[in-house]
């Protein structure tokens, strides 16, 4: 440890002179009431460092103490269901001991000291052991088992290892490597600005499945992909995630909410254990880990919070699990970095963001991905990070959307006049991608039917002529229209209204299974075709138009996914109606 | 002691810079002395070995560098609180201008505060009746939320806020509430035609007022906000009552901070605003909201006029990014003598969906409001087209929504500004509407609501 003093305080900024040997990214502590920093630039004997707490009151000649340790988090069983702010301070346990408002200065590990668990030996003693290999378990909640693994840059025999009950500082194991024994507990920590290590990086190979129709037929994200949510205050994209943290077909969910509403927290806190999830039948937040730096929270912690969820997400992918995280809004982290390099005096880029924006948020998106873990196992792990951007004035043509488009693989584009209208999702199909599609039309072909990705185009190029009759009925009206091209406009309102939109809050349609998408989509195709028939076959475009079955495929989203065989009886519906459409007359 | 100085260096704008300083503290509030002996206040943005940066609160004419005095108070900027604030009237930083006796305070509370615990708060879950169908109706206000007023120069909001202000209330509930009102940088006239109303429905006695016009000093309307909300969450959280926090017009207050920024030389973000606007306002508006186990609640109805009405604006953007949904004025209901001109499409309530609904207001709120909102939307898109290609151009089906559109601004939107309408009158309007479009469109209601609230009768099949 070497102490400092402060020389200048500006905003979440200050400057201490007289650290010895300070590095960069060195944790300190500022003042009486040792608030949290970190170094983020060195000059001379001049340490700039970020505060991660309001330093009003602090002025030079205050004391700055230098801990030598990078920022890091407290890895281990008692993760999930917690809440903490950006850098991994335990929100409940902090309101328990300090009250409602969160006082500076407050000290809380990230995991509980006292609580006991159930620490199950997996490696027996004389074993040869090297990083990633699992000692031995403990099942932290009723879905989740926890896997101690050996801490990376650690090999050699376990000289010992006991199952029993222990608290998260107490030994479970001993290595003994060169140079003497290591005591393991099921407490790590891990710098989180550094990557975790893996063995092998791999190739997305399967869809997450988001239970979000647009995504999951036209725009699906990949285990271990990323993706992008940017639109317009409103539009959606808390809604969205939200869906996605509820929904997806993750095994841990981290969801960091960086620098938004406080209210987000508090409904996704009160919500999810209340909330079954589809794949394991328990509470949601038993998979759930939530990182909350709101938007009136230090600017400082919420930069660092989004590695700090990144780091925890690496933790679970290092088990072998598929996490999820949702970085919502990664806009507001590029803010704060923003102010912080003003703060510096940085030469600012385009918009006052630093330079180096861009490498930041591609060395963020890079720690997604899927690998091969450390270990003998060879588990296989992936983290799928889907970060929301809020350009100002919708303007996608800001930088924080542009340096994520250069990275991330799929584009969800929200849109306020969707949302105008309450079309939900607003996302734009017409401009939104998905670069995964291809891959993940295998899987489907395999795990769903043959026929959906042929389906799926059929059903785009729909939409898309949509919008070009759209532009002649804006221009000359529906007249100019032939009768096949008004069935396309019908068909296509179909798409939207019947398969796009999506109510979030509705208990029947919040979740649609793969099966039952084809399903849907199946029922407005076959209508369609068979209007198409009918026509030709010179049915009366009123008929066609109006045919009853039309209602029922209206009122498909609400079919339950145990009562998927509705469907046949829908589609032979369809059939009957069209095919006996009175011949020309 | 005080730590006084005459040593101002520079006074650029509000900024001093004041050298030779010991012990300065990020934050801290100064008294500065003028040469003619009047008295001033201030605090500290910045500090460096002994350089003190300071804005000033009040106006810096009348400053020099030689006799003007600076006083470090050791303390950051307060306010003292007590129930005796109900009632009264302060200027911008909290000193009284209504004539009446200073106020013998409880406790002196930071104006920053600190962040509320994310943990701590619980989510907003109980409608709060304005008698205004377009909010009731389709963007209801919660107990706890943060809903602005998008406005723009000469359009009623004032006459809203106020209309709101004196009609809101809790479904079925008799509990003690308040206002807290903070006025920044508005004229005389509308500040007066606010207390005035509280006046004459004796909700002055239940009111708070901080008011900073247009001629005060623009500076001091940066401390204006957090006063209003110190003494809001005195009220709300310590003596457990209801408190509607009215902040207008939040587009000045984002120009003093401009104004602050531009003197420091900081790199401007958008039209010149600070990088850090978005974080500024958060610290303003997210002092809205309820907490576990506290039986009072703070909600805020901020007004701000959108520069140019243009809502992508940093103000009214960077606000819509942090509140929970906007009601947004327009100018052309507005000369369509539409009153209140309120534009339900692009307004939003984000907490409509738990608020409303069986147990708080009724079982069909949800659906209907949907597709009111959808078959206004359609509606709309039908008369640009009825604009472009004459109504010849329509089909039956775009008539029937055409005239559903003028009827529903005419019935629906349109009010009187005393006219305090129900809940179930409100729905009960929304209903009637819809009877003039075909059954078959509406697609987001379900048979047993329409039958059970739209009956058989009327309507084309
Ligand atoms: N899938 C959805 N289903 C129903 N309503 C939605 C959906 N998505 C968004 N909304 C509505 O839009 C509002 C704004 O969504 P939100 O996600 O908070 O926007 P953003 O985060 O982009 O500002 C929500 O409060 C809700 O009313
Ligand atoms: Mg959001």
């Amino acid at each position: 440890m070497s102490e400092g003093v402060v020389v200048k305080v500006a905003g979440p900024l200050v400057v201490a002179r007289g650290l010895q040997d300070p590095k960069m990214y060195d944790l300190v502590k500022v003042g009486t009431e040792r608030l949290m920093g970190e170094i983020i630039e060195l000059r001379g004997d001049r340490a700039s460092i970020q505060v991660y707490e309001e330093t009003a009151g602090m002025g030079p000649g205050d004391e700055v103490v230098s801990t030598g340790e990078p920022l890091s988090v407290e890895l281990g069983p008692g993760l999930l269901g917690s809440i903490y702010d950006g850098v991994q301070r335990p929100l409940d346990v902090i309101r328990k001991k300090h009250g409602n408002y969160i006082a500076r200065g407050v000290e809380e590990p990230g995991l509980d000291r006292e609580k006991s668990w159930d620490f199950l030996a997996v490696a027996q003693e004389g074993d040869q052991v090297q990083p990633g290999d699992v000692l031995g378990t403990v099942q932290e909640t009723s879905v989740i088992l926890h896997k101690l693994m050996v801490p990376p840059g650690i090999a050699g025999r376990l000289a010992g290892i006991s199952s029993g009950s222990f608290n998260v500082e107490q030994p479970v194991a001993v290595i003994e490597r060169e140079g003497g024994q290591v005591e393991v507990t099921m407490l790590q920590r891990w710098p989180v600005r550094q990557s975790r290590v893996v063995a092998t990086k791999l190739a997305p190979a399967e869809p997450l499945i988001t239970g979000q129709r647009i995504i999951d037929t036209f725009f699906p994200i990949a285990r271990g992909g990323t993706a992008c949510v940017p639109g317009p205050f409103g539009s959606g994209k808390t809604v969205l995630q939200h869906a996605i943290a509820k929904w997806a077909n993750a095994e841990i969910v981290v969801f960091v909410g960086c620098g938004e509403r406080g209210n987000e927290m508090t409904d996704v806190l009160l919500e999810f254990p209340e909330i079954t999830d589809p794949y394991t039948g328990r509470p949601l937040m038993e998979r759930t880990l939530l990182i909350a730096n709101t938007s009136n929270m230090p600017v400082a912690a919420r930069e660092a919070s989004i590695y700090t969820g990144i780091t925890l997400a690496e933790y679970y992918r290092d088990m072998g699990y598929n996490v999820a995280l949702q970085a919502d809004s990664t806009s507001r982290w590029a803010e704060a970095l923003r102010e912080i390099s003003g703060r510096l005096e940085e030469m600012p880029g385009e918009e006052g963001y630093p330079a180096y924006l861009g490498t930041r948020l591609a060395a963020f998106y890079e720690r997604a991905g899927r690998a091969v873990c450390l270990g003998a196992e060879r588990r296989q792990g992936s983290i799928t990070a889907v970060g929301s951007v809020s350009p100002p004035g919708g303007d996608l043509s800001e930088p924080v959307t542009q340096a994520t488009l250069r990275i991330v693989k799929v584009f969800w584009g929200l849109e306020d006049k969707l949302a105008f209208a309450r079309h939900f999702p607003a996302i734009n199909w017409l401009i939104s991608y998905s670069l995964y599609r291809d891959k993940m039309e295998e899987f489907l072909r395999a795990e769903v039917d043959e026929e959906f990705p042929a389906l799926m185009e059929e059903a785009m190029a729909i939409l898309q002529r949509e919008a070009e009759l759209q532009e002649i009925v804006r221009l000359v009206g529906i007249e100019a229209l032939s009768f096949q091209e008004r069935l396309i406009l019908e068909t296509a309102k179909s798409l939207r209204e019947d398969f796009l939109q999506q109510n979030a809050f509705d208990e029947a349609d919040a979740f649609t299974s793969m099966r039952k998408q084809f399903l849907m989509l199946t029922a407005i195709m076959t209508l369609h075709r068979s209007s198409v028939q009918a026509l030709e076959r010179g049915g009366d475009i009123k008929d066609v138009l109006q045919a009853p079955v039309r209602a029922d495929i209206a009122t498909c989203k609400f079919i339950r996914e145990e009562d998927l065989v509705q469907f046949d009886a829908i589609i032979a519906r369809t059939r009957e109606q069209l095919a006996v459409a009175p011949a020309a007359g | 002691m005080l730590k006084e100085y005459l040593s101002i260096k520079e006074i650029v704008g509000p900024l001093l810079l004041v050298e030779g300083v010991e012990g300065a503290k990020y934050g801290e509030l100064v008294e500065v002395e003028f040469p003619d002996g009047s008295l001033g206040l201030g605090n500290v943005l910045e500090v460096e070995e002994d350089k003190v940066l300071l804005q000033s609160f009040e106006s810096t004419r009348g400053m020099n560098t030689t006799q003007t005095r600076v006083r470090f108070t050791g303390k950051g900027i307060e306010l003292g609180v007590s129930r005796d604030l109900l009632g009264r009237t302060f200027d911008g930083l909290g000193r009284p201008i209504d004539g009446g006796p200073r106020i013998l305070p409880d406790k002196r509370l930071d104006i920053y505060g600190n962040p509320i615990n994310p943990y701590a708060r619980d989510y907003p879950t109980d409608f709060i009746q304005t008698g205004i169908s377009s909010i009731d109706g389709l963007n209801p206000l919660v107990r706890g939320q943060k809903l602005p007023i998008f406005s723009a120069s000469g359009l009623p909001h004032s006459r809203i806020a106020a209309q709101i202000a004196r009609q809101a209330g809790v479904l079925g509930r008799q509990e003690e509430f308040a206002v807290v009102f903070g006025a920044m940088g508005i004229t005389f006239e509308e500040a007066d035609y606010f207390i005035e109303d509280f006046r004459n429905t004796a909700a002055i006695e239940r009111s708070v007022l901080f008011i900073n016009l247009a001629d005060d000093p623009a500076i001091e309307r940066i401390a204006t906000p957090r006063m209003a909300l110190t003494a809001a969450e005195y009220l709300a959280y310590e003596l457990n009552m209801h408190v509607l926090v009215i902040l207008t017009d939040m587009t000045y207050y984002c120009e003093a901070l401009r104004e602050i920024s531009a003197a420091r030389k900081e790199v401007p973000g958008r039209r010149g605003y600070p990088g850090y606007l978005y974080t500024d306002l958060a610290t303003i508006y997210e002092r809205a909201g309820r907490i576990k186990e506290a039986s009072g609640s703070i909600t805020q109805i901020p007004v701000l006029s959108m520069p140019d009405d243009d809502k992508t604006h940093p103000i009214p953007d960077l606000t819509g990014y942090i509140t929970e949904g906007q009601i947004i004025l327009s100018r052309e209901l507005h000369r369509r003598g539409i009153y209140p001109p309120i534009d339900v499409l692009p307004s939003l309530s984000r907490l409509k969906e738990k608020g409303i609904g069986e147990g708080k207001t009724r079982e069909d709120h949800s659906a209907l409001s949907n597709q009111l909102f959808s078959a206004y939307a359609r509606g709309k898109e039908v008369k640009e087209l009825q604009v472009i290609l004459g109504e010849a151009a329509l089909t039956p089906e775009d008539r029937l929504y055409s005239s559903f559109t003028d009827e529903f601004e005419d019935r629906f939107i349109r009010q009187g500004e005393h006219e305090d309408r129900s809940i179930e009158e409100t729905l009960g309007i929304g209903w009637d509407l819809l009877k003039i479009l075909p059954r078959s469109e509406l697609k987001r209601v379900k048979e047993e609501q329409i039958a059970r609230y739209m009956g058989t009768e009327g309507g084309p099949a």
